[in-house]
């Protein structure tokens, strides 16, 4: 019932928004349809609490401690992002960059994507999991491509080839999944349900299961934006407007994660070898070492970030691929602090690119002394991402780290190398951006400082103390994914 | 119709779509690769239908009605109306080193035999032998979309490998669940009308359809 009425909220708002988005007040239906959707996901986590996971909808839902939190983390992201777009697609529309035509457009569209999220995580069926996605990339592209520049199209023309073609992978492996579950389970829908197949894991065929999942691993791997089929990623993630970024990076790289994850431990359970596990461990590693180097080299502000998100999707894949009840959970909370870092940090770099008219770093200067939350919002998401104390990463990270020098000790050296370099790179380039005089092009604005600090603050404090009910959650889905 | 009969037809129909996929790879024509493109989904629906009369499987006769009027009806329709609109429908690609990418794709087909030997020997279906010729399909329409620069040629070559992935399911299960079928065609019935708006998009901000224009978004420093 929660769980009808959580994805109905979002089709509505995205309904109502599509005729009156352009309207002055239409941000904050926007807001409002967000934090309803938010209450409903803490209402159907709480029935999850107090009955465990159970299916809705004739077996089409499925709500597990792993993917519930997941849902908490994208509504209460989403309802956040909404607070600050207000702000920021203001000024958008004041500079002149959007019409009213297209604040509909926007405004619709991202509800409809927050509702493509949603399905994907919630639905038993894998095949629906499948084109959930694909619909979350197509409610994006347009979005990437709203502000009509010639490298906005560019961006969202490689967002829209390569990921077709990526997730046409995923529908390949997704189709040999059901021809090894239809022999085990029947014809029908009920081969693809995750609740079945999750049951008879042992008997799928690990041969084909191992291809499966080699298609699988490129397909939901190119919507995860992991080295070698990232490409897409930086542009797509720059060129869009900045609360579509940070969306895009807190939230769709996770889903795409999940979906991994759950194909991963049926394909684990098929074939009993480490197979899956290592080609997640050689995908997560080569992300992290990739985009830690690539980050020293940006120029513009968010695609330095846009290669963060690729390096902390790169760690999280990392410890999924390790296993094991320590690593799948710092796997799990890598994957909540990061996505409320990176979009805090996002809503900062935003308001510091408006203050500036640019997204270069060069021209970012004196940003403490120009608007001090800004400035510090930023310093303080750029410490939490680079894996210091007291915030959630660190206590992530260092989870990880213990696992892997517990399993496979060799790779605990490249992964403290991803890091420092992805550390070093950070500071290098925000340094100058925080401190410093105010250059004469810097205006002032009125920033949404809101979102930003609600974020960093829930970071600081899964880093300092984790709810009790989260680790027993986490625990849970850890035990699940083993 | 006998089951060896059925088994003959649905080769020689995997082996027209696998002669579609090639001719989409080398030709040059706007007009003519989307003709193509819809004489590969008529040969999809048939063999669909076939399929769906021989097994009695009669979910396979809403797909093969499905695939008819999507690929073979609707979207090469969408497409000769963009194109005409555009006025590019007597445009020419160039496309370099056609015997190199034909070679190319005559090693993926073999791969494609390859990669699927040990499925075809777990099946028990009569359309087995076509998994093959479905995954090659998914090769040639990436193939074609990373060699050719034509915005429109490599829709289609997006359109194509969506028809190998169809193929595939036929072929390895007798279709996907319905569930799972229409919200594909959904999906790629929501991608056309992007990829029209993204035409004009392309076609306005940089006079032309040729995707190699688009070249500003590199690596910084």
């Amino acid at each position: 019932m929660t769980l009808v009425m959580l994805l109905w909220i979002s089709v509505l708002v995205a309904l109502i928004l599509a005729f009156v988005g352009d309207w002055r007040f239409a941000p904050e239906i926007n807001i409002a349809g967000s934090s309803l959707t938010f209450a409903a996901s803490l209402m159907l986590a709480l029935e999850v609490f107090r009955r465990g996971p159970f299916t809705a909808g004739g077996d089409f839902f499925f709500v597990d401690p792993f993917n519930v939190y997941l849902v908490v983390l994208t509504t209460l992201v989403s309802t956040t992002t909404a607070v600050f777009s207000r702000r920021y697609m203001r000024v958008e529309r004041l500079h002149g960059k959007v019409g009213p035509w297209r604040m509909r457009f926007y405004h619709a569209m991202f509800q409809l994507f927050i509702f493509a999220m949603l399905i994907a995580l919630l639905t038993n069926n894998l095949g629906v999991l499948w084109i959930s996605m694909e619909l979350a990339t197509l409610a994006t592209v347009l979005l990437v491509s709203l502000y009509r520049t010639p490298t906005a199209i560019e961006a969202a023309w490689k967002y829209f080839i390569l990921c077709g073609v990526g997730i046409a992978q995923a529908l390949f492996g997704t189709v040999l999944l059901y021809f090894a579950a239809e022999r085990v389970l029947g014809v029908g829908s009920k081969a693809l349900l995750w609740t079945n197949l999750s049951r008879v894991g042992a008997q799928l065929d690990p041969t084909v299961l191992s291809l499966a999942f080699v298609f699988l691993m490129v397909g939901y791997g190119t919507k995860a934006g992991l080295v070698p089929v990232h490409n897409w990623l930086p542009d797509a993630h720059s060129e869009g407007p900045t609360p579509i970024s940070a969306v895009l990076s807190g939230l769709l790289l996770n889903v795409a994660l999940y979906a991994l994850v759950r194909c991963k431990t049926l394909v684990d359970a098929s074939t009993g070898t480490r197979f899956a596990g290592n080609m997640m461990i050689g995908f997560g590693l080569l992300s992290l070492l990739v985009a830690a180097f690539s980050m020293l080299r940006q120029k513009d502000i968010k695609r330095l970030f846009a290669y963060s998100s690729i390096e902390h999707i790169g760690i999280a894949t990392f410890a999924f691929g390790l296993g094991g009840p320590v690593a799948v959970f710092g796997g799990m909370l890598h994957m909540l602090v990061h996505s409320l870092t990176k979009s805090a940090v996002f809503f900062s770099v935003g308001h510091a690119s408006q203050m500036h008219g640019t997204q270069e770093m060069a021209r970012i200067r004196g940003l403490f002394r120009g608007n001090p939350t800004v400035g510090w919002g930023l310093m303080l998401g750029v410490m939490a991402l680079s894996g210091m104390p007291p915030f959630g990463l660190f206590a992530s990270e260092f989870l990880i780290l213990t696992a892997t020098m517990k399993e496979q000790p060799l790779l605990a050296a490249p992964l403290l190398i991803g890091l420092a370099v992805a550390f070093a790179a950070l500071f290098r380039r925000v340094q100058p951006m925080v401190a410093g005089v105010v250059p004469p092009w810097q205006q002032p604005l009125r920033a949404a400082n809101v979102p930003v600090f609600v974020h960093l603050a829930l970071v600081v404090l899964f880093g300092l103390y984790l709810p009790d009910f989260l680790s027993r959650w986490f625990q849970m889905a850890a035990e699940l994914l083993r | 119709m006998s089951n060896e009969l059925v088994i003959q037809l649905n080769t020689l129909l995997a082996a027209l779509i696998l002669l579609t996929s090639f001719a989409l790879l080398v030709q040059r024509r706007m007009f003519a690769i989307i003709h193509i493109f819809a004489w590969q989904g008529f040969f999809l629906g048939v063999s669909t239908a076939v399929i769906g009369f021989a097994t009695g499987e009669h979910h396979l006769y809403i797909s093969s009605l499905l695939t008819l009027v999507m690929k073979v009806l609707l979207l090469p329709w969408i497409l000769f109306a963009l194109i005409h609109k555009l006025k590019i429908h007597r445009e020419i690609e160039s496309i370099m080193n056609t015997s190199a990418t034909m070679l190319v794709g005559i090693a993926l087909v073999i791969f494609s035999y390859h990669l699927t030997a040990p499925i075809r020997q777990l099946s028990t279906l009569m359309t087995r032998s076509t998994l093959a010729v479905a995954l090659a399909t998914v090769m040639l329409g990436l193939l074609m979309m990373v060699t050719r620069r034509h915005a429109v040629s490599q829709v289609i070559g997006f359109l194509a490998m969506e028809n190998g992935l169809f193929f595939a399911a036929t072929s390895a299960t007798y279709g996907m669940p319905m569930v799972v079928e229409l919200g594909v065609a959904l999906d790629l019935l929501i991608a056309a009308f992007i990829f029209g708006i993204f035409f004009f998009h392309i076609n306005t901000t940089f006079d032309s359809l040729d995707v190699d224009q688009m070249a500003k978004l590199k690596e910084t420093e």
